[in-house]
């Protein structure tokens, strides 16, 4: 029974493992990269575009609208990092349909690897907006007692991250392999179906989170509120 | 009773039980959640979008506690340790 698509070696030399989360995460970026690339080559500013770019377009200012409704009054500076942590997962869970892949965020070191990386980026952003002294001052915001709680808040929401999506991902494979050893076509492809489902919605789970935590660490207090510009 | 056979008892008691009790908690909670935000929408249905969302991100919180379980009883029974070690032992011998 095998626990990640660490376990699936395509390709060695000596302690070089080119294992399946290398390979499907090489895949998926493949995809991301070229389909985005190609579909931007002529962009058009009319009434008239291509399908392709409409589509674009919907999910761009869909997670524009999203990051905005979190608080972060700025989506053009977050959502290069937001909208890419979304799309990766989003696709990772989606490209299941596809008979011999196995989601490269069913293993723990692609999720731990993408919470590190909002890890780093929740102290960028909240320097880049408050200042290094003003954002290391909200540690000890209420008291200075919290300041060890709010560390240990801030470790422990990262780990809660990478296990959340971790063990999402890894139990729709797994329930889906046990089955298939147990019962034929109709049940499987149902908890397939569910598994898709539980897969964006963890994916959203997952920007959304980060994006709660990157406007927790760039808020800044204003005398006078900012006026909505777009709603 | 040798040491294989008693960490094997162990193991698989203990999964079952983790799992087991582990989403009773979170069941209760989730709904609750629901039935909360269930009412609220009917209070305001303007809302609706914000009350879904945080509904969602509620949810997914409350999902961790029984997926922390889950992977607990997930390595007790595919990636146990103690398991590996001790086969290891009577393989060795």
């Amino acid at each position: 029974m095998r626990l990640s698509p660490d376990e699936m070696i395509f390709w060695q030399h000596g302690f070089l493992k080119l294992n399946g989360t290398i390979v499907f995460t090489w895949g998926l970026m493949l995809v991301l990269a070229v389909g985005s690339k190609l579909i931007t080559r002529k962009l058009s500013t009319g009434l008239k575009r291509s399908r392709w770019q409409n589509l674009l377009e919907i999910v761009v200012t869909g997670i524009e609208k999203q990051i905005e409704d979190v608080g972060l009054r700025h989506p053009e500076k977050y959502i290069g990092f937001l909208g890419t942590l979304f799309l990766f997962v989003a696709l990772a869970s989606l490209c299941t349909v596809i008979p011999g892949y196995e989601p490269p965020t069913g293993s723990l070191s692609t999720t731990a690897a993408l919470a590190l990386c909002v890890f780093v980026a929740v102290p960028l952003f909240g320097i880049e907006e408050r200042g290094l002294g003003g954002y290391l001052k909200s540690y000890v915001e209420p008291t200075v007692i919290m300041l060890p709680f709010n560390i240990i808040s801030e470790l422990s929401r990262t780990l809660a991250l990478a296990v959340r999506l971790f063990g999402n991902m890894m139990s729709g494979t797994m329930i889906l392999a046990i089955l298939l050893t147990i019962t034929p076509f109709i049940f499987p492809i149902a908890m397939s179906a569910l598994g898709l489902l539980t897969g964006m919605v963890q994916a959203y789970i997952f920007s959304i989170l980060a994006a709660v935590y990157i406007a927790a660490a760039t808020r800044v207090r204003r005398s006078k509120p900012e006026p909505d510009t777009k709603h | 009773m040798d040491n294989m056979t008693l960490i094997a008892i162990a193991s698989i008691v203990t999964a079952g039980l983790t799992i087991a009790l582990g989403s009773i908690g979170p069941a209760l909670g989730e709904g609750r959640a629901v039935a909360t935000a269930l009412s609220s929408l009917a209070q305001q249905p303007d809302a609706a979008t914000t009350i879904t969302r945080t509904l969602f991100v509620g949810l997914a919180m409350i999902e961790s506690i029984a997926i922390y379980c889950f992977v607990v009883s997930m390595i007790l029974i595919f990636a146990n340790p103690f398991w590996n070690h001790v086969i290891a032992q009577t393989a060795g011998k």
